[in-house]
């Protein structure tokens, strides 16, 4: 089975619109701590849905839309409303908020004895992606660019063009006023854009998306694109206008894959195809994880290396300075058997053999020697370990004999103390530069 | 439009409903036949327990992870459906699906915590991760689950996420037991879950497991929710594990007492909610329960005593008339006792006092024996009193305030009450004597 322009267009276009959108929307949900916000809507519009449904007995019309949006505003002013007034922490207020609506809205079903219609859950849940079928669609792929065809375009999937476009224009036009909202309220309200006002309409662009996303994809692919493709750009960028841009290529990867996934690779295995929209969250979740461990930057890969790296530099450091402070003493040729152990997993003989790589010391017979850049790194280490001394019992005023353990961890960063004495608190000599 | 029988479907047609006050009683004390009876008892002993475990996880913070291990439990559900399937047993048991769902939210949880140790994770997005990535392998699966033959797997997820009309009497015999183990829980741990919840810092440095005590919590909170979600449904469960206990918060700050208040909201949303939907016809109890807890949150929040909207409202507005009668008698005593009318609008005005205060302020003062209001205002020696004392403590902050503040003089303005509460004697002394050599006059006593 392949991809099908009459079968596949219109709910890959509809996937595809709805997760970008969800997707670039997100990332200032997320940054604000209000991930869940996009959970709470999509239970609380019911309501407005039936309301709107029952107001105009049209089930499809853009009345339902507007009156799950109102419900989706409603919703984000009662949860301020909670939370101000009852000082009531955040998620305790979205719970309360969307479940009551939520309740209220399967009350109004029922009383309307509206059962016949088809406002079920599990519609509001998965969405009917497979009923965006298209049948005066064109037998091929090129032929989709005829302006007869697009003419025909189911209505929900123009609701969703309208509001991905809408919501690219905002996060461009407003993107200085939505970052600094997001990252710092009150530094915001005092330079003149209320945060109170971008929320709202943050808000209502979220709604407006959520309930425009619905019908095709279902809640749960909802939720999903407004959480995971931001936190996955957040793990790969530090910057605000990069990660909009990376969220949407996510999310856009993960509408496709996803697609793909529950359409072709069921058919390869001679299985019948599985649910789209979950295959999408799935495949969303699988890109975090792919992120959260081979970013760059913030992966469990990356840190794991870095930290080797780290403590690698520390033991090879470590060494060079006993070795010094043997040298001070008078001997230049330590046997590596009287090096005691450290606490941590480099032995002295692993330290000692790094050490050789690096070229700052010399095995001689079953003793070390350092080399002469090895003098000079183990004088710096040194050097910053006595500064720190004399630093924090001067400035710190630690007494003497408790400063040795700290020192010895701060000589390892690339910081010097503003110290001038000559001499540490031990009395020993604080070699020069 | 209306049917043949006269009831209408629109939403205001009510005729006809309301139940007798015979049926009302017989319902409330188990005596509305069978099925309501398992329904009211299941549903009041869900409430309770919901309503105990709720409250730890809103004091961790955590109020929706209910939600996020309610949507996790589905693919634990259909794997479990699978693997009997595979092994030949009727995938529909609920025992076995039960399983599933449980250890499918605890992997859940252990999920959330895991991802709070990614960078740049925080606690909702966790969650709503979990949430929404689990359900959808859920939704996934059951997918597969649907194309199986003869797999028997029809409308498996409504048999899991209950409807609380069709209860069976297992399901309230579940909810005692279900109740029963978050009460004793509650009661046993109570102490270890308190300094858990309020400093889990100080608890890991005084060696307490706060690792396995979280976990003990959040294990609770599985099992109400997999108990409450066949029986009664996703939403019932997670507004029972989140309205009662921040209807409780308003009531006490106590832990003992926010415990048994959420476990007695939650009980009685359940009793009042299934009562009233077995009286009134086409009302679904899992609905009403919520909209009665709703509206029990609502009462709490607005009636409670302190922590409740209308007791700060009344707590501020005391406040200000207080700091008002203050202003007042502090201006008149240092203008030798009297106020004309027009020195009193001035400093109204002055002091931003609104049309109700103005309005109410000569009769307080009369009423507490500090002023006449014949011709503005004129103090009383208890009047003249206070204010001579209100002008001192005046003086002395804002000593204190420039001298040992850094506030720049023009800057200072001054709600506070007496300044020995706040500072101690030899501070006090200290600022007289400043303020004396600088004013060059005395300080009043």
């Amino acid at each position: 089975m392949t991809l099908t322009p009459s079968l596949d267009f219109f709910p890959l276009l509809a996937a595809l619109l709805a997760a970008a959108t969800c997707g670039l929307l997100g990332n200032f949900l997320v940054l604000r701590r209000l991930s869940l916000m996009g959970d709470a809507i999509s239970h609380s519009v019911l309501p407005g849905l039936v309301i709107a449904f029952l107001i105009t007995s049209d089930r499809g019309g853009v009345a339902m839309f507007v009156g799950a949006a109102l419900a989706g505003v409603l919703t984000v002013v009662l949860i301020e409303v909670v939370k101000k007034l009852g000082r009531v922490e955040p998620g305790a207020a979205m719970g309360v908020v969307f479940s009551v609506l939520f309740a209220a809205g399967v009350l109004l079903i029922e009383q309307a004895a509206a059962r016949h219609v088809d406002l079920a859950a599990d519609c509001l849940l998965y969405g009917q992606l497979e009923t965006l079928a298209w049948f005066e669609a064109p037998t091929t792929w090129l032929g989709l660019f005829d302006t007869a065809t697009l003419d025909a375009m189911p209505r929900s999937v123009v609701l969703l063009l309208i509001v991905a476009v809408a919501s690219v224009v905002l996060s461009v036009l407003l993107f200085k006023e939505l970052r600094i909202a997001a990252f710092d309220p009150g530094l915001a309200t005092t330079q003149g854009v209320s945060a109170t006002v971008m929320h709202y309409v943050l808000m209502t662009f979220v709604a407006a998306a959520t309930v425009a996303s619905f019908e095709a994809v279902g809640s749960i692919l909802v939720i999903a694109m407004l959480i995971v493709p931001a936190v996955t750009a957040r793990l790969l960028t530090n910057r605000l206008a990069p990660q909009l841009v990376v969220s949407v290529v996510v999310a856009l990867m993960a509408g496709a894959g996803g697609y793909l996934a529950a359409t072709i690779v069921p058919a390869l295995l001679g299985a019948a195809s599985v649910n789209a929209a979950g295959s999408m969250t799935v495949m969303a979740g699988v890109l975090l994880v792919v992120a959260a461990v081979f970013s760059p930057t913030h992966g469990l890969v990356a840190r794991v290396v870095r930290r080797r790296r780290l403590s690698r530099r520390s033991a090879v450091d470590d060494l060079l300075a006993r070795l010094l402070r043997h040298r001070e003493r008078g001997t230049h040729r330590v046997p590596l058997v009287e090096l005691k152990p450290t606490p941590g997993l480099i032995t002295p003989a692993r330290s000692a053999a790094f050490a050789e790589r690096l070229g700052l010391v010399r095995h001689d017979g079953d003793a070390l020697v350092l080399t002469d850049t090895g003098i000079e790194r183990a004088t710096d280490v040194v050097r910053r370990h006595r500064q720190w001394e004399t630093y924090l019992v001067n400035e710190a005023e630690l007494r003497p004999d408790h400063v040795h353990d700290t020192a010895e961890q701060l000589e390892h960063l690339p910081v010097k103390p503003d110290v001038t004495d000559r001499t540490d608190p031990h009395g020993r000599p604080i070699p020069g530069k | 439009m209306t049917t043949a029988s006269g009831r209408g479907t629109s939403l205001t047609d009510v005729a006809d409903d309301w139940p007798t006050l015979a049926e009302t009683l017989r319902v409330m004390t188990f005596n509305g036949g069978f099925n309501t009876n398992v329904v009211v008892l299941a549903t009041t002993m869900l409430g309770i327990a919901a309503g105990i475990v709720g409250v730890f996880a809103l004091l961790r913070k955590r109020s929706l992870m209910g939600d996020a291990l309610a949507h996790a439990t589905l693919p634990g559900i259909a794997v479990a459906f699978i693997v009997a399937f595979a092994l030949g047993w009727q995938g529909r048991s609920l025992p076995v699906l039960m399983v599933g769902a449980t250890v499918s939210g605890v992997v859940g949880v252990l999920c959330v915590q895991w991802l709070l140790r990614v960078p740049r994770v925080h606690e909702d997005a966790a969650i709503g991760i979990v949430l929404s990535v689990f359900f959808g392998v859920g939704v996934v699966l059951l997918s597969v689950i649907q194309k199986l033959p003869n797999a028997n797997a029809g409308g498996i997820d409504t048999f899991i996420y209950g409807q609380t009309a069709a209860m069976a009497p297992a399901d309230s015999y579940l909810m005692a037991a279900v109740a029963m183990i978050a009460v004793l829980a509650a009661a046993l741990l109570l102490k270890e879950m308190a300094i858990v919840c309020f400093n889990d810092g100080f608890a890991r440095v005084d060696g307490w497991p706060v690792g396995l005590i979280d976990l003990l919590m959040m294990a609770l909170v599985v099992i109400v929710t997999v108990a409450g979600l066949q029986a009664v449904g996703l939403i019932l469960v997670i507004a029972l594990l989140i309205i009662p206990a921040v209807s409780a918060r308003f009531w006490t700050e106590r832990l003992w007492l926010l415990v048994i208040v959420a476990g007695c909201i939650g009980g009685m949303s359940g009793y009042l909610g299934s009562v009233t939907s077995a009286l009134l016809p086409r009302k679904p109890a899992g609905a009403v329960i919520v909209l009665v807890a709703g509206g029990l949150f609502l009462v709490s929040m607005f009636v409670a005593p302190r922590r409740g909207v209308l007791a700060s409202l009344l707590r501020r507005l005391r406040l200000r008339v207080k700091i008002a009668v203050d202003h007042v008698t502090e201006f008149a005593a240092e203008r030798g006792g009297h106020l004309d009318v027009d020195a009193v609008r001035r400093l109204g005005e002055l002091r931003g006092w609104g049309m109700v205060l103005r309005w109410w302020l000569p009769g307080h003062l009369r009423r507490l024996g500090l002023a006449t209001t014949v011709d503005g205002i004129r103090l009383t020696n208890a009047g003249k009193d206070r204010g001579k004392r209100v002008a001192r403590n005046h003086r002395l902050w804002e000593r204190y305030l420039v001298t040992h503040a850094d506030i720049a003089p023009s800057h200072i303005d001054w709600t506070v009450d007496e300044v020995e509460h706040v500072l101690d004697a030899d501070v006090i002394e200290r600022l007289e004597r400043e303020t004396e050599a600088a004013n060059g006059k005395a300080v009043p006593a």
